[in-house]
């Protein structure tokens, strides 16, 4: 009996690794390489890049997208070897995990002679990509800080929630610092809240505690914002304070577009952008169409006025 | 207790005061002390609610582990459970208001659907290692993996959230309470109450200590192994469900990061409570004890700014090793 279900076990396991992909002839291949959805932003970007397999597989018959996600750095190396070695892939896209040890296994797919392009998170050399599609991260925190200045009047006392300790998180906290320098804005404290609603609910409810006066919140990111949200209602200091997250989470724009006090914007840093690096590589793969070697996301204010214009009720995040 | 089946415990010599005993009360002694000292609000009973509230989860997902630890095994799949029950639960819940409308049946029937759920798979877990002869930590690190990546799958790799009308109506179940007494910490007290009649009042509790102390001792005193082992599972799945039941009306969301690295949290607060982790030797109130202090030090770091929060995993981990060096007295034997 046993035995039995032990060699069941063992044939279904083998099935599932089994080659799925066909050998397809005379087909050209794009790699897409992202992190898995360990976080809500990542989980909008593999949305997005599965909505534009399918658009791109059915505008383009020879065109044949791969996906791979990966859960960190080293499987993502692992995932690039494969595609080369395995999948045969002619270009990649790829959103690196963290940009400097990504470098070099991005660089020998290059060496490989694959069309490389870089999405979000530059490489430390440049070089190597031939097209780079990102958002804007100093700017995200630029504008944060702008907005946040503007709505206080120049003084205040805020607190900040950051994300997962890394090189995007570091470079929104710098710009941000950097533009509310010189006016009276002073951030009473500043913790970890990596990118989740469950840390960003906790961190505020300590940070209510502690202060007994907080004019704003700048949660960085919508999943944190809307952990903060929670802990200020329990608090009963709705009136208080306004919080200013960011991505452009469908529930958060939904907000910004009620008019909710609460949360009067909302900063871009749109998921969505691997869609549009896919779609640029397949056209220039496909139809050879020329490309600029950047395409830059702006990091847009979503206000009452224009967040229509950016609400997808039909995205997962 | 009964030395009998507890050798571990026996074979210590008691000098009067038994740190492995109360170390976890010491430690969590000290830490209330320093919590003061960093700031008074510390003391605040909003904090003390918060702080509380907020350990119920993984401290009833812990008094499982305790069971499950004691008889020699380990549960790693608990955080992935509790997410993939969230998630489920959620999913139910909005599915049935078109029918049922928004109303106390469809979240009386959520909650049956995560018990059902952590029911089952304690069933799986159990069965595997027992049935299926593997070791708990294979079969619960395979489980793990597939609860993870099937709420990640449920959710469109995305979040579930939870219709506003029913989450309105389910909300109290967190934020409310009696007496000033929220209900997930009179939740996470009975539990913890249940978890101790069970753990030194039965038969059971029993028979758990005996078989992680010498799996094949146990068998010979014609203990039924399997079956206590199967249970302890069991028991593991039925504290994940409850602590998903007040989970869910805290942020009304499940996605593939609720419940991240749960499962180490909990095996730490049993740990630090004092329960051995090779088995043999479990101690609930101690675990109750482990849970709040890991929530405490998180606490802490958040009402000082004087450490730089680049520091919090060092911090974390230096009272963690120096709470539980405490407890196995070290020190005093040299």
């Amino acid at each position: 009996m046993t035995f039995r279900f032990g060699l069941a076990a063992a044939l279904a396991a083998g099935l599932m690794v089994a080659p799925v992909a066909g050998w397809a002839q005379q087909k050209i291949k794009m790699g897409v390489s992202i992190p898995a959805a360990t976080h809500g932003w990542a989980g909008g970007l593999n949305w997005h890049a599965q909505q534009a397999e399918k658009r791109l597989e059915k505008q383009y018959p020879n065109l044949d997208v791969v996906i791979v996600t990966a859960r960190d750095v080293g499987r993502q190396a692992n995932d690039l070897e494969d595609l080369v070695s395995v999948q045969r892939i002619d270009a990649l896209v790829i959103l690196p995990f963290e940009s400097a040890p990504m470098t070099d296994p991005v660089r020998a797919v290059k060496q490989a002679g694959k069309f490389v392009t870089v999405v979000d998170r530059g490489l430390t050399d440049p070089s190597i990509q031939d097209l780079y599609v990102a958002g804007n991260n100093p700017q995200m925190g630029e504008v944060s800080a702008r907005f946040m200045k503007e709505k206080m009047g120049g003084k205040g006392d805020i607190v900040v929630l950051r994300g997962i300790p890394t090189v995007i998180d570091n470079q929104r906290v710098d710009a941000f610092m950097k533009e509310i320098e010189g006016t009276q804005i002073k951030v009473l404290g500043m913790q970890y809240a990596n990118w989740n609603r469950d840390d960003g609910f906790k961190v505020m409810q300590d940070f209510l505690s502690r202060f007994p006066k907080i004019d704003a919140v700048w949660a960085q990111d919508d999943d944190i914002a809307l952990g903060v949200i929670e802990a200020v209602k329990q608090a009963g200091r709705e009136k208080e304070m306004f919080i200013l997250g960011g991505a452009g989470m469908k529930d958060m724009i939904k907000r910004v577009m009620d008019k909710d006090v609460l949360v009067p914007a909302d900063v871009l840093y749109p998921p969505a952008m691997i869609a549009e690096a896919m779609e640029i590589t397949a056209r220039h793969l496909v139809e050879k169409a020329p490309i600029q070697k950047e395409y830059i996301i702006e990091a847009t204010l979503v206000t009452p006025e224009n967040a229509a214009k950016y609400y997808y009720p039909d995205s997962p995040f | 207790m009964t030395p009998s089946v507890m050798p571990e415990a026996a074979r210590k010599p008691s000098s009067g005061f038994d740190l492995k005993l109360y170390g976890p009360f010491l430690a969590l002694a000290a830490l209330i002390v320093l919590g003061t000292i960093v700031n008074p609000v510390f003391l605040s009973p909003g904090n003390i609610g918060n702080v509380l509230t907020r350990t119920a989860f993984i401290g009833i997902i812990a008094v499982g582990a305790t069971f499950v630890i004691t008889a020699g095994g380990i549960d790693l799949s608990v955080g992935s459970l509790a997410a993939f029950a969230s998630g489920v639960m959620i999913v139910v819940m909005n599915a049935l208001v078109g029918s049922m409308g928004a109303g106390l049946p469809v979240i009386l029937v959520g909650v049956l659907v995560a018990l059902g759920l952590g029911l089952a798979a304690g069933l799986v877990n159990g069965l595997l290692v027992t049935k299926g002869r593997m070791e708990a930590f294979i079969v619960t690190l395979g489980t793990m993996g597939i609860f993870r990546s099937l709420v990640t799958y449920i959710a469109d790799g995305g979040t579930l959230s939870l219709n506003s009308e029913i989450r309105t109506i389910y909300r109290p179940v967190y934020y409310g309470g009696v007496f000033g007494i929220s209900y997930p910490i009179l939740a996470f007290a009975a539990v913890a109450l249940v978890g101790a009649l069970i753990m030194y009042r039965t038969r059971f509790g029993r028979h758990c200590a005996a078989i992680g102390s010498s799996e094949d001792v146990a068998r010979y005193s014609a203990i039924n192994v399997d079956r206590v082992k199967l249970l302890a599972f069991v028991l593991q799945g039925i504290c994940v469900a409850i602590a998903v039941v007040i989970y869910v009306p805290r942020l009304g969301s499940a996605s593939a990061t609720t419940g991240l690295l749960w499962e180490l949290e909990a095996i730490a607060a049993v740990i630090i409570g004092g329960t051995m982790l090779k088995g043999g030797y479990g101690r609930i109130w101690g675990t109750v004890v482990g849970a709040v202090m890991l929530t405490l030090i998180d606490n802490i770091l958040n009402l000082t700014g004087a450490i730089s929060v680049y520091l919090n995993g060092t911090i974390q981990g230096v009272i963690i090793i120096v709470a539980v060096l405490l407890q196995r007295g070290t020190v005093a034997r040299r």
